[in-house]
């Protein structure tokens, strides 16, 4: 203790400082997670508990157009009122369940289509020379610059009888008829994949950056050709890529009330479309938020998968 | 190991005599643009050598080494493997394997998978598979680490995941890149020990690349020094070292005190030369024309230095000022201001442990130096 550098009265002051500094940076830890924690709260959890409790009201011809969940008389519960007609309703309707069905079975062809067409967009923009990259990403984001609505409406002038596409192809003779391609389920692909593409190629791209080249060499070295050495080595490597943009496609396109409404006309069911159906057309507030949680439901599952993925990956590094 | 050691010249020099090299580099030039990374090289190796391409960054090393595993295509020239011409065959059809600097080990496969992967690729059966795996675990001392990622390994071990992979296949050729490059220093003088053991005990033909001179001279059984993408010399540690060609040779393996001198006579068995020092005689033959430009050079651990001017008696003695001393323990490295003006390195072996933390000489004495003529290396520009 004598032979330290510091005399003995400044050493305790010195630590004092530190503690204190150490605390403030403590907190600031504690500030960081808690805000986004209330912000949920406050935007995500309350909201999702008033759809959850307006499902489990009944219809009233009243503003707002429900029941309310507790009977108040003289500042004491009367009564509490849960109804469960309305998830009973949407499982014995089979209009509802072929709906989610459809949702669900246009989002994953939806999401494989984007996988197909994302994964080489990436790789390709992975590969290319710094200048040209920069430019294929800017490219890639490009398309936000414009209104989602706008460029949906766009898509309704291309594919439509008299549309852009089917002119074309009539003048270099190729067909006599217009083709329908407007409200179609065709369309309704065609919408997705267009619009949520960049969702699948950004994740895909941030996760091939960081692959090291000289693993594909050190493959090709021990024996392994090209197609190999992608199932091998480049696929796996890249799954959390493929998992992180497949679910940012998937999950949206499930819910998607916009192009299966004006790409798809009334010829595509999705769940979206029914649920804005029910809510603005039907004014059935409890039947539609109903609605919303069993989609909910569906979608939290994936998410729960690839929060499962997400934690071994972790683990494993 | 003395016995080992005299086995591995033997060998080595039986593979000298063989007729058929293994490895035939004929010509090969590799431009990138306007840019000559590797210049006109031809090269000879036998099978069983240990083969160092020992250069500077940039020298045009990895690029060669690149060629023979077959990523990079040489803009013109023949590499032969056994004598089968290589050109167009893919990495994947050629029977090398390399170790990456980095090891590029696979991230997502165990230590186990790893050195399994290229056996797999040739459909080799499971059960050989795993003895085999197991023999290269062995033989890297890695029993037990089967199960463990790359990323649970450190530094050492990875090194040794990634000679077991290369090595698990039995290429003819093995092909390394700075195998050593990323270990620290006192890991990386095992591991030099450790790499030419395992190199006898398979019998593999190792061509190692590296910019670590010590690592070429304490592996190789010949060297080819690399500059500006060309061989400058080529032969073994110890014609490297103590008969270097020219002065980029004698000055990049290890250090050289060089001095211009003229030729003033030449017999058919002698050579005179005049310096700043005086006349030297150099009991060689030489083309040299009387009156060329030469360069002599002499290593600083091949004078001696004395404080008394008669103690000895050699070739050469000449006389100035310590001006610096650098300490390193086992030796000491003395900078001495020649009465000519000339600054000159001189290594001593510290035999004696000094009293009073005093060195044997100290700066400002007077010393005189003197080496032989035998030692004093021609050198060309």
């Amino acid at each position: 203790m004598n032979d330290s550098a510091f005399p003995s009265d400044l050493a305790p002051k010195a630590l004092a400082n530190t503690s204190v500094l150490d605390r403030l940076q403590e907190r600031w830890k504690t500030i960081v997670i808690v805000l986004p924690f209330v912000w949920l709260l406050v935007f995500f959890l309350a909201p999702f508990f008033i759809v959850a409790k307006i499902s489990l009201a009944e219809l009233e011809i009243s503003s707002p157009p429900f029941t309310a969940m507790i009977e108040w008389v003289d500042g004491t519960i009367v009564t509490i009122r849960l109804v469960f007609d309305n998830f009973i309703y949407i499982f014995e309707d089979p209009l509802y369940s072929k709906t989610y069905l459809n949702s669900i079975k246009i989002a994953f062809i939806s999401t494989l289509l984007a996988l197909l067409l994302g994964y080489p967009i990436s790789y390709g923009i992975v590969r290319s020379n710094p200048v040209t990259k920069q430019l294929l990403l800017f490219a890639i984001i490009l398309p936000f610059w414009t209104s989602f609505l706008l460029r949906v409406y766009a898509w309704m002038g291309l594919l439509a009888d008299q549309g852009t596409i089917n002119n074309l192809l009539i003048s270099l003779g190729l067909i006599e008829t217009p083709l329908r391609m407007l409200y179609t389920e065709f369309a309704v692909y065609v919408g997705i994949v267009y619009t949520y593409l960049p969702f699948m190629i950004l994740p895909l791209y941030a996760n091939m950056e960081k692959l090291d080249v000289t693993l594909n060499e050190a493959a090709a070295d021990l024996g392994s050709g090209p197609i190999n050495t992608f199932f091998k080595i480049t696929l796996p490597l890249t799954m959390p890529g493929v998992i992180a943009g497949a679910l940012l496609v998937f999950i949206p396109a499930t819910g998607e009330y916009v192009i299966p409404d004006l790409l798809g006309g009334g010829n595509v069911q999705m769940i979206g479309r029914q649920l804005y159906n029910e809510f603005a057309r039907n004014i059935d507030w409890p039947v539609a938020a109903a609605v919303a949680i069993v989609l909910l439901l569906i979608l939290v599952l994936p998410m729960a998968i690839y929060q499962y993925y997400q934690g071994r990956a972790a683990e494993r590094i | 190991m003395v016995s080992q050691s005299n086995d591995r010249a033997d060998t080595a020099k039986n593979a000298l005599n063989d007729e058929k090299p293994l490895l035939q580099i004929r010509n090969v030039t590799k431009k990138f643009g306007d840019f000559t990374a590797v210049n006109n090289v031809d090269l000879d190796i036998h099978s069983g050598e240990l083969f160092c391409l020992l250069g500077g960054s940039g020298c045009g090393k990895s690029t060669l080494l690149r060629m023979l595993a077959g990523f990079e295509t040489p803009t013109s020239g023949q590499i032969l493997i056994e004598s089968k011409d290589m050109s167009g065959v893919p990495p994947y059809q050629r029977p090398t394997n390399m170790m990456f600097q980095s090891y590029a080990l696979f991230p997502h496969m165990s230590v186990e998978k790893n050195i399994a992967f290229g056996l797999q690729q040739d459909g080799i059966n499971r059960s050989e598979i795993k003895d085999r795996t197991q023999n290269m675990l062995k033989l890297v001392e890695l029993q037990g680490y089967e199960k463990r990622r790359p990323g649970q390994l450190s530094g050492g071990q990875r090194q040794r995941v990634a000679l077991a992979r290369a090595l698990v296949k039995e290429p003819k050729l093995l092909l390394l890149d700075e195998p050593l490059g990323a270990l620290d220093k006192k890991l990386r003088e095992q591991t030099q020990f450790e790499l030419m053991n395992i190199q006898y005990k398979v019998g593999v033909t190792f061509v190692v690349v590296t910019h670590d001179q010590e690592e070429a001279m304490v592996l190789s059984d010949r060297i080819a020094v690399m500059d500006k993408g060309a061989f400058i010399q080529i032969g073994s540690p110890t014609e490297i070292y103590e008969f270097p060609k020219n002065r980029f040779v004698a000055n990049f393996i290890g250090s050289a005190n060089i001095f211009e001198g003229r030729v003033i006579e030449n017999t058919s068995k002698s050579l005179k030369i005049t310096t700043d020092l005086g006349e030297v005689e150099l009991k060689q033959s030489s083309t040299l024309t009387v009156g060329s430009t030469v360069y002599l050079g002499i290593r600083p651990e091949k004078i001696s230095i004395d404080k008394d001017a008669s103690s000895k008696k050699q070739d050469f003695t000449t006389s100035g000022v310590v001006e610096d001393i650098g300490y390193l323990g086992n030796t000491s490295r003395y900078k001495v201001r020649l009465d000519q003006g000339t600054l000159v390195d001189v290594t001593a072996q510290n035999h004696l442990r000094p009293q009073n933390r005093s060195h044997a000489f100290s700066w400002e004495e007077n010393v005189s130096l003197h080496w032989d003529a035998s030692n004093v290396m021609l050198l060309t520009s």
